[in-house]
């Protein structure tokens, strides 16, 4: 399992390795009915302060996803960290079902090995537990792929905290080149910059393999369509005509097609181009704007914002009928769709009467929209959201407006796709974070 | 004496406004189009000559009562530059021409029709809400409707490009109308 540990690289010019994370996590909302676990506080057996808190780590994942009350440290009353000292009892009388427990050990090639066990109490058994070896700097990801297993375990869906977001900052203008795309795990930890620029950068997106970034670039000479290989980390490649004015690429789920937006003559549409032949095919044939495509991972349709019904709303174009159908109807402005990893929902933003922007999930079967993330009476904007692999959670980027202040703050939100949990990673640089889009699986 | 300088101070725009208008002045008048960022070649002054000339023109019969036992000591309007109005605004949303603004733009006609070889660039630009891409589409479109507008007064579709930058440069930083109604905007940026 570790010799699979994924790995990016990176050698490119563009790269500079910034790895701290100026992004602070704050819970704001709880849930009810999430399940309890207790994550001791693993065992390190090296000298000096251990070099990662795995259990905070794994705490921290499974409280973002809202479907796990983890316990507080000071409520344990013992700390085993190996089988034999678990006291299945004590855990009982205190309506403890789940127990993870581990240790982290240095090796003697100056790297570790990571322990943990995840045990139902009641039934006082293992229920799975892994070995890893990792080497410095790999000890969150090993962090997350514990997170990963102890997540399907008990609910049965695969987990999706080792994963990737991508990201745009913008800087200040007095930059040089104050456009820059980021890298970044799920919880926004081991930030890495791609690339700067002194044109907007926007829209950036994952290939279905992760093996790819596409993203838009602004400019009177260079709008269009860039995409960068993660594996390689070599310059940008532009895959548009360098005439062609488009953007908001969205892949195909096989990877070969990309959707995105043209305008031409007057008028923006939605195009889909074939990325190795360069052929391209139009969808959508309108004089408002269409605008905003993603691409059903089933492959069977297009979601898209447009303007043709007086107001900004998400409409879905079938490749087996050719026939465009409305989606939304609430709400006088509807932007910004995106599918969830089966399909079966898209969550966008949505404007509501007292102008708050919302994110909104739709399920497409019984076309019933509800909010994830409510912004209030204005005090924030969300926008971007983009759905977990694993469809549990929505990232977003909010602005946080403050009273009396110029400059508002901004940030990246995990929302639980219910809309109970919502964690803030707020920024504390001075970029403003800009829409993340989540990666699938990394394996 | 006092009256002297007064004569003087209050005649003195009005001498500026006829020597620009005047032929003389009007060749070597680098100085002027560099003011109005005017980056092309000898075009703009001869561009703004018809202007020039009529303003003198209007301005002579008090010009001419300053010079005589009166003193004129209303200010001077200073002439209104259209070509060196390089922006122009939009409403919430919209993309069409406000009638305030034909003025500008008609003059910016005039002068690439009777300038062939100049170009122009008009970027589209949108305040902060509204997604992004949807921008970029409100923005192209906002620079269409200026290209739209030169190209029916006889400009040439070559020596007019657009560009979007949607959202992303706003003139005006600001979360509320005060910064947003300057967001709005087509900017033109004439080409060497």
């Amino acid at each position: 399992m570790i010799k699979r540990v994924y790995l990016f690289l990176f050698v490119n010019v563009f790269m500079i390795n910034l790895a701290t994370a100026g992004l602070t996590i704050e819970i704001t909302e709880g849930v009810e009915d999430a399940l309890p676990i207790a994550i001791v506080p693993f065992k390190w057996a090296g000298e000096g302060a251990p070099p990662e808190d795995i259990a905070a780590i794994v705490n921290a994942d499974l409280s973002r996803s809202g479907q796990f009350a983890p316990m507080g440290e000071k409520d344990m009353l013992a700390k085993p960290t190996s089988p034999k000292q678990i006291r299945f009892k004590n855990w009982r009388m205190m309506d403890m079902p789940n127990l993870v427990i581990g240790q982290l050990r240095p090796t003697v090639d100056k790297a570790y090995t990571v322990e943990f066990r995840l045990f139902d109490v009641y039934r006082q058994k293992q229920i799975t537990g892994f070995k890893y070896k990792a080497q410095p700097g790999q000890l969150r990801k090993i962090a997350h792929k514990i997170s990963d297993l102890v997540f399907e375990e008990l609910t049965g869906i695969k987990g999706a905290f080792d994963t990737k977001i991508v990201y745009i900052k913008k800087f200040s203008n007095k930059d040089p080149k104050p456009y820059r795309l980021y890298l970044s795990d799920a919880d926004t930890f081991n930030e890495q910059e791609i690339m700067r620029h002194h044109m907007p950068l926007f829209s950036p997106t994952w290939s279905p393999d992760n093996k790819n970034l596409a993203f838009a670039m602004a400019g009177s000479r260079g709008q269009g369509i860039f995409v960068f290989d993660v594996t390689t980390g070599k310059a940008p490649k532009r895959v548009t005509k360098r005439s062609m004015k488009a953007s908001a690429p969205a892949w195909s789920p096989d990877g070969k097609k990309m959707a995105m937006q043209v305008y031409e003559n007057g008028s923006t549409d939605i195009y889909t181009m074939d990325l190795q032949t360069k052929k391209m095919q139009r969808i959508t044939r309108h004089w408002s704007i269409d605008a905003e495509p993603s691409w059903a991972p089933d492959g069977k349709s297009l979601v898209f914002m447009s303007e043709r019904g007086g107001s900004p709303q998400i409409y879905q174009y079938s490749f087996d009928t050719k026939k465009i159908s409305r989606l939304t109807f609430k709400g006088r402005y509807n932007t910004r769709p995106s599918f969830s990893p089966d399909s079966k929902s898209i969550t966008f933003v949505h404007l509501s009467p007292n102008n708050g922007y919302n994110i909104a999930v739709m399920n497409l079967d019984t076309k019933e929209m509800s909010i994830a993330a409510d912004s209030g009476k204005g005090e924030s904007e969300h926008e971007s959201p983009s759905f977990a692999p694993n469809g549990s959670m929505i990232i977003y980027a909010a602005n946080y407006s403050q009273k009396g202040k110029r400059g508002r703050k901004t940030g990246l939100v995990a929302v639980s796709v219910d809309g109970n949990m919502r964690q803030h990673f707020i920024d504390k640089g001075v970029g403003e974070v800009r829409e993340p889009a989540w990666s699938s699986y990394l394996n | 004496m006092k009256p002297v300088i007064k004569l003087v101070i209050a005649i003195l725009p009005v001498l500026l406004l006829i020597g620009c208008g005047s032929k003389e002045v009007k060749e070597d008048d680098t100085s002027a189009t560099e003011d109005a960022r005017v980056v092309v070649d000898g075009g703009a002054s001869t561009a703004g000559a018809s202007e020039g000339e009529r303003l003198g023109d209007e301005l002579g019969g008090q010009g001419q009562a300053g010079a005589g036992d009166q003193v004129a000591e209303e200010p001077v309007e200073p002439a209104r530059d259209l070509l060196s109005e390089r922006k122009i605004y939009f409403d919430f949303d919209e993309s069409d021409i406000k009638d305030e603004f034909r003025e500008v733009l008609q003059a910016h006609a005039e002068f690439l029709v009777s300038n062939p070889s100049a170009s122009l660039v008009i970027e589209g630009h949108c305040d902060e809400r509204g997604t992004r891409e949807y921008n970029m589409a409100l923005g192209e479109r906002r620079a269409h409707s200026v290209f739209q507008f030169l190209t029916l007064q006889g400009v040439g579709k070559n020596q007019v490009r657009t560009v979007s930058f949607g959202e992303e440069r706003p003139d005006v930083e600001g979360h509320d109308e005060s910064a947003w109604k300057w967001n709005r905007r087509a900017v033109f940026v004439y080409a060497e």
